[in-house]
């Protein structure tokens, strides 16, 4: 089918994103026989695990699996069965009708009876001038794209989480050392990822440690932290940073429409994925501020594809009269 | 590699960015990048729209560490505009086209 063609089409079911929550929607959607148009993002397609290497902790995969390689076969999966899949962005939505509209980055507007959110989230910042103004200078979100730039040099990764140890942990192939700075005395991560951490010789802690600056010219020099108890400042001689402290939703084409909590995230009925809109559902991390897995995701996207399907099922049994030509 | 995107390298660095009559952006890349990947279709989709007033043309960072080290090039993809010999614009970070082609826009016009 030609997009043009899609574009003049009513779907059954359009999905917002990729990663393991849209292309699972996208499969069971698929296999429901409701022809799922998905929007994969025109840079975002397949989502965060595409920025990463081994997937150890996703059921079925006793070896592990590379982030890309997964969502890859979710992607081709999700193709098998006959779902429909756009390399472009959405980049405004009117979802507050019975038919749900939705525009992508070309301007092409396409309908919908129900619309799966599944936009995941972006890493966030720390929120500092010289942070912003020597990114590509030293400063880094992607540590399987830019490790390759460090070899030999000193890098500090900031974040306490999984994702903060498994870039720290990945940067030691390249770096001289990777000081880990995190805010707290402890870390969040999982034990497995901790363990792995204070057993390589290359990692070292900067414990109850905030990053205050970013220092450098046109390339960083260094990174100024203090101390969250004593209120001290020290400057760590480091010329790479990698910024791991966790996500902000994706959610700003819902605003004035979706219901949102405090910090962006979709508000949902749980355990169904509704939103307070009739016909559109949401799953992912655009929803899940606490789990945050790829499994976790790809079950949501599943249970949101069932949620739009009865929907579909309840609206069309609503609404016999149309079916029926009126003799009147 | 697309055909309105022809690869640089260090050797042709000054003949092929430096010396050009046209403003030349260079996409910084690798093959292991994921984002490099998902923003080198909308490079040639720019590149064929606008042939007439940038070119546009890819660095392999791995296979030519000289150029982009001596650019303190640390991230990628970094797409670099060159202008009479000098850098003047540099966007870090895959976007979607729309976000490109505004901060392309002085060159575009």
């Amino acid at each position: 089918m030609s997009e043009a063609s899609a574009a003049n089409d009513l779907r059954e079911v359009i999905i917002i994103g990729s990663g393991p929550a849209g292309y699972t929607a996208a499969v069971y959607a698929a296999r429901a026989n409701l022809r799922p148009l998905v929007f994969e993002g025109s840079v975002t397609a397949g989502g965060a695990l595409m920025n990463t290497t081994d997937v150890e902790n996703f059921p079925g995969f006793p070896n592990g699996i590379m982030g890309p390689d997964l969502m890859d076969n979710l992607r081709q999966q999700a193709e098998r069965f006959g779902a429909e899949l756009i390399a472009d962005d959405i980049t405004e939505v009117d979802l507050t009708g019975d038919v749900k509209v939705v525009t992508d980055g070309s301007g092409g507007v396409h309908h919908a009876r129900t619309v799966i959110i599944a936009t995941g989230s972006k890493y966030r910042e720390i929120g500092l001038p010289n942070e912003k103004r020597l990114s590509g200078h030293g400063v880094s979100w992607c540590a399987t794209c830019d490790g390759f730039f460090f070899r030999d040099q000193d890098i500090a990764v900031v974040g306490g989480g999984d994702s903060a140890l498994e870039e720290a942990t990945f940067l030691t192939r390249f770096g001289k050392s990777v000081t880990l700075v995190h805010r707290r005395d402890s870390l969040r991560a999982s034990k497995i990822m901790q363990d792995r951490a204070f057993a390589n010789d290359k990692i070292s802690f900067a414990w109850n440690s905030e990053v205050v600056d970013v220092l450098g010219g046109d390339r960083m020099t260094g990174l100024r932290v203090r101390d969250t108890k004593t209120g001290q400042e020290r400057d760590l001689a480091t010329t790479g940073l990698f910024v791991a402290i966790g996500h902000d939703p994706r959610s700003d084409i819902l605003v004035g429409q979706v219901d949102l909590d405090d910090e962006g995230y979709v508000i949902v009925e749980h355990p169904s994925t509704r939103t307070n809109l009739a016909g559109v559902f949401a799953c992912g991390d655009v929803v899940d501020h606490h789990y945050r897995q790829a499994v976790t995701a790809a079950g949501t996207g599943c249970a949101a594809a069932l949620d739009a399907e009865r929907y579909l099922a309840d609206v069309a049994a609503a609404q016999p009269a149309e079916a029926v030509p009126a003799h009147s | 590699m697309g055909v309105n995107t022809a690869p640089v390298t260090d050797a042709s660095w000054d003949a092929d960015v430096l010396k050009s009559d046209k403003p030349v952006l260079v996409d910084f890349w690798a093959e292991w990048c994921g984002p490099c990947r998902a923003v080198a279709p909308i490079l040639e989709e720019i590149a064929a729209e606008n042939l007439d007033k940038l070119t546009i043309v890819k660095l392999n960072v791995d296979e030519n560490p000289r150029t982009s080290a001596s650019y303190g090039i640390t991230s990628i993809p970094t797409m670099g505009v060159f202008k009479g010999g000098e850098l003047v614009k540099q966007i870090v970070g895959a976007k979607p086209k729309a976000a490109l082609l505004k901060d392309l826009a002085d060159f575009l016009a």
